[in-house]
């Protein structure tokens, strides 16, 4: 193709774009020593540890299954509250709905909810109320506002203004036009996005425990530390149980609701 | 009034009796260009007032005007003596009670049923927190269904909405806006999404229902026969003005082309 007689016109700043994009990864191949030698020398690491993770010990299940309990708990409950104030947080910030300052002051709060990952909301939790559960419960429930909110208000915000249109002629109070002609067309979304929510927040309970917040993951945590493979392997295995038990259980509440 | 109308003598209402008053309504979405240059109205005490006119001329702007799901930017709407126009947010809801309204697109809530649709008519009268638990008052209920069998959907009450056809919608909705006991009636091209059977079925049963129960209907139209076939009174609507008020035998093919323009069309 020879200049101007193409189907598309040469897009010269996409090429530089394209171009500058290899060299940088190569340049970080070259900067980050990410090399096949390096990797082969890595192996032997990989396969002592791997040595030692077998077979996994659950010898110390209560241990075990004090941790999960309290993951799941943290899950949960992190979850449902986070839930219960989305639901107001994602209704301000429906553009369709709410006034702009409205909504601009909701969309705000979620973004700082969102801004970090649960683990550095975990240590802020840590420090501001102690080691343990609360301080887990706390950090996911911010995360679950982040993340539940702004689906929540994508949501609603794709809904149809005429059917809210026609409950807000028969003269009914706000609260009456969301239950009923907002609600039934967000319903069954609500449902999959926290259970999808609940199976995030099942995923990171396991994590907020490795600074403190209880649950799994500090169990996890000390077991590496104390070079207990066989009962990292134990913990670990314990927690892909707990996940795809999760995973179907999500699965049964939205079949329950038809979502 | 200011603006220049082709009336027939002695054809618009009575001012006696009636329910609803338009004075020097303007509508304009972008400002300086007004989709409503000043309509003044009175609305029969009862039958249909068909409102009929060119697409785009402001006749669904009008009609929403009348319960403010679109903002009047000037005028007066009198309803039985009270200003919509100057309302707070919770005397309008009080008034929207009084009004009820049929759309174009039927306007239900598809994922509710039925009978859900129909008491939503009654939601001005109950908490939201009852409304939720869709606990209403049994007399409440016992009208929706009652309603239901008048426009013959007995056997849906329990139905998905969006399982019905267009006719059955519309007959939903009509039973949606009676569902509020209304003192008026606004009805907004309820037919045009409709074949020409379904089209005539629903305008009789507005009617029928409408005169049966004593409500006052406005209805916008652009089917002239329909409207002519169903209308004891008819406003001509044109460029954001009223180029005839009268009663439908009264309205001549010069009428038309005041309303409509164009010379070829009527031949």
């Amino acid at each position: 193709m020879t200049g101007g007689a193409g189907v598309r016109p040469a897009n010269w700043l996409a090429r530089a774009a394209w171009a500058a994009f290899a060299l940088y990864l190569a340049y970080a191949l070259s900067h980050l020593d990410f090399t096949p030698a390096r990797f082969i020398a890595g192996l032997e690491f990989g396969r002592n540890f791997m040595a030692k993770l077998f077979p996994p010990d659950f010898h110390r299940w209560q241990l075990l299954l004090k941790g999960l309990k309290e993951s799941l708990e943290i899950a949960i409950l992190a979850s449902a509250l986070g839930l219960l104030i989305s639901l107001p947080v994602s209704l301000l910030g429906a553009r369709n709905l709410m006034p702009g300052w409205v909504t601009w002051a909701a969309r705000l709060l979620m973004v700082v909810c969102r801004s970090f990952h649960p683990v550095i909301v975990a240590i802020v939790f840590v420090k501001a109320v102690g080691f343990g559960a609360l301080a887990g419960v706390l950090a996911l429930t911010v995360a679950s506002v982040g993340f539940l909110g702004k689906l929540f208000t994508e949501a609603i915000e794709e809904i149809s203004l005429k059917q809210v249109e026609a409950v807000r002629a028969t003269g009914a109070p706000f609260m009456s036009v969301v239950v009923f002609g907002v609600l039934p067309q967000v319903f069954a979304r609500f449902i999959g996005f926290a259970s999808y929510e609940l199976d995030a927040n099942l995923r990171n309970s396991t994590m907020v425990g490795i600074v403190g917040a209880g649950g799994i993951g500090g169990t996890l945590f000390a077991a590496f530390q104390r070079f207990d493979y066989d009962f990292v392997c134990a913990i670990i295995l314990s927690i892909i149980a707990m996940i795809v038990v999760g995973e179907v259980l999500t699965n049964a509440v939205k079949r329950v609701f038809r979502a | 009034m200011e603006n220049a109308t082709v009336a027939v003598p002695g054809g618009a209402a009575s001012a006696g009796g009636s329910p609803l008053a338009i004075r020097g309504l303007v509508k304009e979405y972008l400002p300086g260009k007004p989709v409503l240059r000043g309509i003044s109205l009175e609305i029969a005490p009862s039958g249909i007032t068909a409102i009929i006119g060119p697409s785009g001329t402001g006749k669904s702007t009008l009609i929403r005007c009348i319960n403010r799901l679109v903002e009047p930017t000037a005028g007066e709407i009198l309803f039985e003596g009270r200003d919509l126009a100057r309302l707070s947010r919770r005397d309008l809801r009080e008034a929207r009670r009084q009004i009820g309204m049929v759309f174009q697109e039927y306007n239900l809530v598809e994922r509710l049923t039925v009978i859900e649709n129909v008491l939503s008519g009654r939601l001005g009268y109950v908490s939201p927190f009852k409304a939720w638990l869709r606990r209403f008052p049994p007399a409440d209920t016992g009208e929706a269904f009652d309603l239901l069998g008048i426009v013959g959907l007995g056997d849906y009450a329990h139905q998905r909405a969006d399982a019905l056809s267009g006719g059955q919608r519309q007959r939903v909705g009509i039973a949606r806006a009676l569902m509020q006991r209304p003192r008026l009636l606004l009805a907004d091209e309820p037919t045009s999404s409709l074949d020409p059977k379904t089209s005539v079925e629903i305008m009789t049963l507005v009617r029928d229902l409408a005169h049966a129960r004593g409500i006052p209907a406005v209805v916008n139209i652009h089917n002239v026969e329909l409207a002519r076939r169903f209308a004891s009174r008819m406003v001509g609507l044109s460029g954001g003005e009223v180029v005839f008020d009268g009663p439908p035998d009264a309205l001549t093919d010069q009428h038309l082309l005041a309303i409509y323009g164009g010379e070829n069309w009527l031949e």
